[in-house]
């Protein structure tokens, strides 16, 4: 009880610094516009981030680089399994951001994944024709309410994240994941704590495993690895908040327009 | 009659010598790529597709342009010395950078898909990096300068809609800020990086 009231109040003081009025798409974009997002803690962002460089060197990197060795259908499968229950949070997502085709699509994925696809290892929705899944998450929410994403912060283990994602991420774990809710919060004879944090653990691995060369390289390759990361991480955001895949740059080319040759 | 036909004849002449060396953004991307991905299909040694990669990226990517929208809002405050020195050192790190990015990647096969114009300057071509067992198939868009249709230019790679200009940009901003706003920081980073 304690700890949900702190969470809670946590909550609350994360949003009440970043409400603002308005959600309209240009509104929207102009809020999460990377080059706008502060880094108002960036020593200790930068501490942090060195400390899951070091944890990713330890852990991540050698559990991604044996993933990497199993067969492929192993792989797209254990992926498919994680975008499967990921629906758990995705659908209420969809209603909360009132786009019920959606939510009724991936209620329909689940179902299917679920049930014909072997607890979602087989992507059969996909093989009927059911549309590209997207995740969704109270982040991307709480951004189309109009709240602005505050600060950009890194989080030990969990990585890069603004004031607004890391709120969304508590929402979650406050009974927002249906998943969280059946192996930690409730009690059941089905599932535990450890199913839970197994597949998040996962997850990170399989994220790690799909970005191993990427990640590597852009590494070697950057002058500062952090601010990489950070522009990389942000212009992720912006997109999959505005659910587009165009090129956001191109709505805002005066920069590029001033440099003639 | 014949005057008219004459005239006629030059126009044609004209029109077909102005257009002869034109070439679409979409076909100017494909053969870039098509290049790229036949150099890192051979078995040739990796300092020679370095090489390679190089003389690719100098004929066919706007190196100065890329180099001065990196800078954002401090290329106003250059000098013409500083400018010329940090085109220069902009240069080399380029040309590194993106050739020991891409020399990695074996038998990439890129295709183009479509492309849109948004003015006279820019076309934006979108391609697909087929996918592999290794990795899924990878949307990416081009933004291509078209100012003289003769010669298009690319000006940044835009990969599953994160711009790599844009992270470059940020990436530089970010060093020169955390110097107080000192250019002299960023040079001496961009010649170490270089240099190694």
């Amino acid at each position: 009880m304690f700890r949900k009231i702190i969470i809670t109040a946590l909550s609350i003081f994360l949003l009440t610094f970043n409400v603002n009025a308005g959600s309209d798409g240009e509104l929207v974009l102009k809020k999460n516009e990377p080059a706008e997002i502060k880094d108002c803690f960036e020593n200790l962002n930068r501490a942090t981030f060195a400390f899951n460089q070091a944890l990713d060197g330890v852990i991540f990197k050698p559990v991604a680089s044996a993933y990497r060795v199993l067969p492929s259908p192993v792989r797209s499968g254990v992926s498919n399994s994680l975008d499967n229950l990921s629906n758990l949070v995705t659908i209420p997502n969809n209603i909360l951001q009132g786009d019920f085709k959606k939510a009724g699509i991936n209620s329909g994925r689940f179902v299917i994944n679920t049930t014909i696809g072997i607890l979602g290892f087989i992507d059969v929705a996909q093989h009927i024709g059911l549309p590209n899944y997207e995740k969704e998450d109270y982040g991307q929410s709480l951004a189309k309410f109009g709240i602005g994403p505050g600060c950009y912060i890194v989080l030990p283990v969990l990585g890069p994240s603004t004031v607004r994602d890391a709120a969304g991420s508590l929402v979650s774990v406050m009974g927002g994941d249906a998943w969280y809710n059946v192996t930690v919060k409730n009690d059941t004879q089905y599932f535990s704590d450890i199913d839970y944090y197994s597949s998040r653990v996962t997850s990170g691995v399989d994220f790690r495993a799909k970005n191993y060369d990427s990640l590597n390289n852009l590494e070697k390759n950057s002058l500062d690895f952090y601010a990489s990361v950070k522009s990389l991480y942000l212009q992720d955001r912006q997109q999959k908040i505005l659910n587009t895949n165009k090129i956001i740059d191109t709505q805002n080319d005066s920069d590029w327009e001033e440099i003639d040759n | 009659m014949k005057k008219s036909k004459l005239i006629y004849i030059f126009f044609i002449y004209f029109i077909s010598l102005t257009n002869s060396y034109s070439i679409e953004p979409s076909q100017f991307v494909q053969s870039t790529v098509d290049r790229a991905s036949k150099l890192l299909s051979n078995s040739v040694s990796k300092d020679d597709k370095i090489k390679k990669l190089k003389i690719i990226a100098k004929e066919t990517v706007d190196i100065k342009g890329i180099g001065f929208y990196t800078l954002g809002s401090t290329r106003k405050t250059l000098d013409k010395n500083q400018k010329q020195e940090y085109l220069i050192l902009f240069e080399k790190y380029f040309l590194k950078s993106f050739s020991s990015r891409l020399s990695e990647w074996t038998n990439p096969e890129i295709n183009v898909i479509s492309q849109n114009t948004i003015n006279k300057k820019y076309t934006i071509v979108n391609s697909v990096l087929k996918g592999t067992n290794e990795r899924p198939e990878v949307k990416i868009d081009w933004r291509i300068y078209t100012k003289d249709p003769d010669n298009p230019l690319i000006r940044d790679v835009i990969i599953e809609g994160l711009s790599l200009a844009r992270t470059q940009k940020e990436e530089f901003s970010s060093i020169i800020n955390s110097n107080d706003g000192n250019i002299e920081a960023l040079f001496k980073v961009l010649e170490e990086f270089s240099k190694n």
